[in-house]
């Protein structure tokens, strides 16, 4: 019987199918959170490889923060046509408009906590009931302690201690009105088994994964590239260096590693080497307060 | 290399968190930042610079109210194995907590503090793991430094866990002495206790064979969703998504639809669209048919020449897992896999004490954390096999009609 045998990644592949598939079936209007990350972007492999012959039976939604890598969004249409994906885009600058929020100040002014206000709302105009992230509970404390299927309630809080227990592979998708499901697909996924189910897969990537030279300015140990979204100031210190992203989010909170890595091999040659976390080394937002993520998560963030 | 999934079972002191902060700091899962936090965070250097149980340490929510929120998951991997913890706290509704920590698990490592030897929540977690039919046991007699890593200690509790096992039907029990606090036979042989002959523990973890924990002789399959792209060049095409529960299907294959009890081939078989010629366990897959035939959601496909049980009144065991309690004659959906329909609990035989599996009578409600045996009624028929025969086809949750909230474990009997 060896040869009725799946290793690692089929194992993973097969269980986030089998969510894919359940999430479809189970809700009227669900969404995938689209971010043009590697978290989502593998999302979308699996919804493709879930559903196909047929097309994603949802669509893909980006909240962009204004802050995103031009790489990032020109992945994002060129995927999005390329599969024909229905994409909808939602803006946090007209989020802002609209209601008057007012943004962060700062050196690195991050628009991390209003997008949740975008996300509530787009949630709202389209009366999504499911909304599909590529969180992973590897990543983060609070992450560890989520269900696959996480029912929110009508300001989308995710309640630690009101979770439902979840056995076997039954995924109880039940919800009452005016709540709405975060499903995460890829919940017992680690950063490495992303790369390397990526490199299986052959899955191409924004360039910005890959080494290039940025000009960057130095802050507390970390290299943030230099953007019009990043308050310039006399005194810093500015380089040009090689430089890769290990996570691709907005461009004032994510921070560059130094890095010749031009092919997946050598990317994850140098992850499996790493001796820092994935988001200890490229999150500046979650260095705010020890509690950061368990904060955003119960104001509706993803 | 595979996946493993495991859940820890301890009582409060047992050292369960430092042994899996051990396991993920020993086996190099735990990176710079990660420490460099850990290190700022542990109070009592006695024990060393860093308080590994700190690694499984939990939200602010939970220690503001020095409370623990059900299952933690937590992953590490060596060359050998990807490996999933099920991490469950050792208190107050534990039997819920580690129901469902066991549900996904293959192995459990049962600990037991040395110096308290087997007590009554070994026997607790150890009656679970027998209820839910986890495939391995390992039991680690922890804390061997405090009692001089004696031999004769660990033999006794050998000795007096064996007659547990004995009782319980429990398989598979590999015993290993360690010291979680000083990681004593946990990657490496410990010096200390040269008399133990047997692998470290990391090892055992990463040897211990789970091939055959996958049922690959009874072909079980769900539909999920049905696939119909409608498109030009697909208009016929009909396609049953769902996971393979158990079992290897072929094209060709004589196959039945249940609960309806219609005959048919299998014309395709496809992974990911592409077309392949068998598919099995625990694959994600899409069946085609020779019939068009009406076929929807949590009907199961089935080989012809082995059947499973197909009823829509049926004793079961309920692990009930909510705050309002359980009153017989109540209403709830049942879902099993990917079919959900009516239920109610007729009957409720009797109640299994967790700590003894003595059978008791109830009066009245069944609480919180309780296991029952009791008669349920679908409103129409489930297809299922034992959970004894096939731990995949024979679970089930009860979800509760008003709250939406998932009650209670089924495992049918």
């Amino acid at each position: 019987m060896s040869n009725h045998h799946l290793n690692y990644l089929e194992q993973l592949e097969a269980e986030s199918i089998h969510i894919f598939r359940e999430i479809a079936a189970q809700f009227e209007r669900p969404a995938l959170l689209f971010s043009g990350g590697k978290d989502s972007i593998t999302l979308v492999h699996l919804a493709r490889k879930a559903f196909a012959p047929g097309k994603i039976p949802f669509p893909l939604v980006h909240i962009d923060t204004g802050h995103n890598f031009q790489e990032a969004l020109d992945y994002r249409d060129a995927m999005a046509a390329s599969i024909d994906a229905d994409l909808i885009v939602r803006k946090v600058e007209d989020t802002i408009k609209a209601k008057s929020l007012t943004e962060a100040k700062g050196k690195f002014p991050s628009r991390n906590w209003l997008q949740t206000y975008t996300l509530l709302d787009t949630i709202e105009e389209f009366k999504f009931d499911a909304c599909i992230g590529g969180a992973r509970r590897d990543e983060e404390k609070a992450r560890a302690k989520e269900r696959i299927f996480s029912v929110r309630d009508d300001f989308g809080q995710w309640n630690p201690k009101l979770q439902r227990p979840e056995l076997w592979n039954t995924y109880n998708g039940r919800i009452n009105k005016g709540e709405n499901v975060r499903v995460f697909p890829i919940s017992n996924w680690t950063e490495l088994d992303i790369w390397n189910y990526i490199k299986h897969e052959n899955i191409p990537l924004p360039s910005i994964y890959f080494s290039h030279e940025r000009e960057l300015i130095v802050h507390e140990g970390q290299l943030v590239a230099l953007s019009d979204f990043v308050l310039r100031e006399s005194t810093d210190v500015i380089v040009t260096k090689r430089i890769r992203y290990r996570t691709v989010g907005d461009m004032t909170c994510t921070a560059a590693v130094e890095s010749n890595a031009v092919t997946l091999d050598e990317v994850i040659s140098e992850i499996t080497a790493a001796k820092i976390s994935e988001r200890g080394e490229t999150r500046i937002d979650d260095r705010v307060t020890e509690a950061a993520m368990e904060d955003r998560k119960k104001n509706g963030y993803f | 290399m595979d996946i493993l999934r495991f859940i820890t079972a301890g009582s409060v002191d047992d050292g369960k968190s430092t042994l899996i902060g051990r396991l993920l700091y020993d086996s190099k899962n735990i990176l710079i930042d990660q420490l460099e936090q850990l290190e700022k965070q542990t109070k009592n250097k006695e024990a060393g610079p860093i308080d590994l149980a700190l690694l499984t340490d939990g939200l602010r929510a939970e220690r503001e109210q020095g409370i623990t929120i059900d299952v933690a998951y937590r992953y590490f991997s060596t060359p050998k194995r990807k490996f999933i913890i099920a991490d469950a706290p050792g208190h107050v509704q534990y039997t819920r907590n580690m129901i469902t920590g066991a549900s996904n698990a293959s192995l459990i490592i049962v600990l037991v503090d040395a110096r308290q030897g087997v007590v009554e929540q070994t026997r607790r977690h150890s009656i679970i793991a027998s209820l839910l039919k986890i495939p391995h046991v390992v039991v680690a007699i922890n804390k061997m430094d405090l009692v001089d890593f004696s031999e004769e200690v660990y033999k006794n509790i050998v000795a007096d866990y064996a007659s547990v096992a004995a009782q319980l039907g429990l398989n598979d029990i590999t015993y290993v002495p360690i010291s979680a606090l000083q990681g004593d036979n946990i990657v490496d042989a410990s010096t200390k206790m040269e008399w133990y002959t047997g692998k470290p523990l990391l090892q055992l973890l990463e040897e211990v064979s789970i091939d055959e924990d996958i049922n690959l002789t009874d072909p079980r399959f769900q539909v999920q969703f049905v696939i119909r792209p409608q498109t030009e060049d697909l208009h016929d095409y009909r396609g049953y998504a769902g996971k393979v529960i158990s079992g290897v299907y072929r094209k060709g294959d004589a196959v039945t639809i249940l609960p309806a009890g219609i005959e048919t081939r299998i014309s395709k078989l496809e992974i990911a669209g592409e077309e392949v010629s068998e598919i099995f366990a625990p694959q994600s897959a899409t069946i085609l048919l020779a019939d068009d035939i009406d076929i929807s959601r949590g009907d199961s496909i089935v080989n012809t020449n082995n059947l499973p049980t197909t009823l829509n009144e049926l004793d079961v065991l309920l692990c009930w897992m909510d705050d309002k309690p359980l009153q017989s004659g109540n209403k709830y959906y049942i879902q099993h896999n990917s079919q959900l329909q009516r239920a109610i609990v007729k009957e409720i035989a009797y109640r299994i004490d967790v700590n003894t599996l003595e059978h008791q009578s109830v009066e009245g409600q069944v609480k919180l954390n309780e296991v029952v045996k009791a008669k349920i009624k679908t409103s129409s028929q489930l297809v299922f096999d034992s959970y004894e025969k096939l731990r995949a086809n024979g679970s089930a949750i009860l979800i509760d009609e008003t709250s939406n909230s998932t009650v209670a474990a089924v495992l049918f009997i």
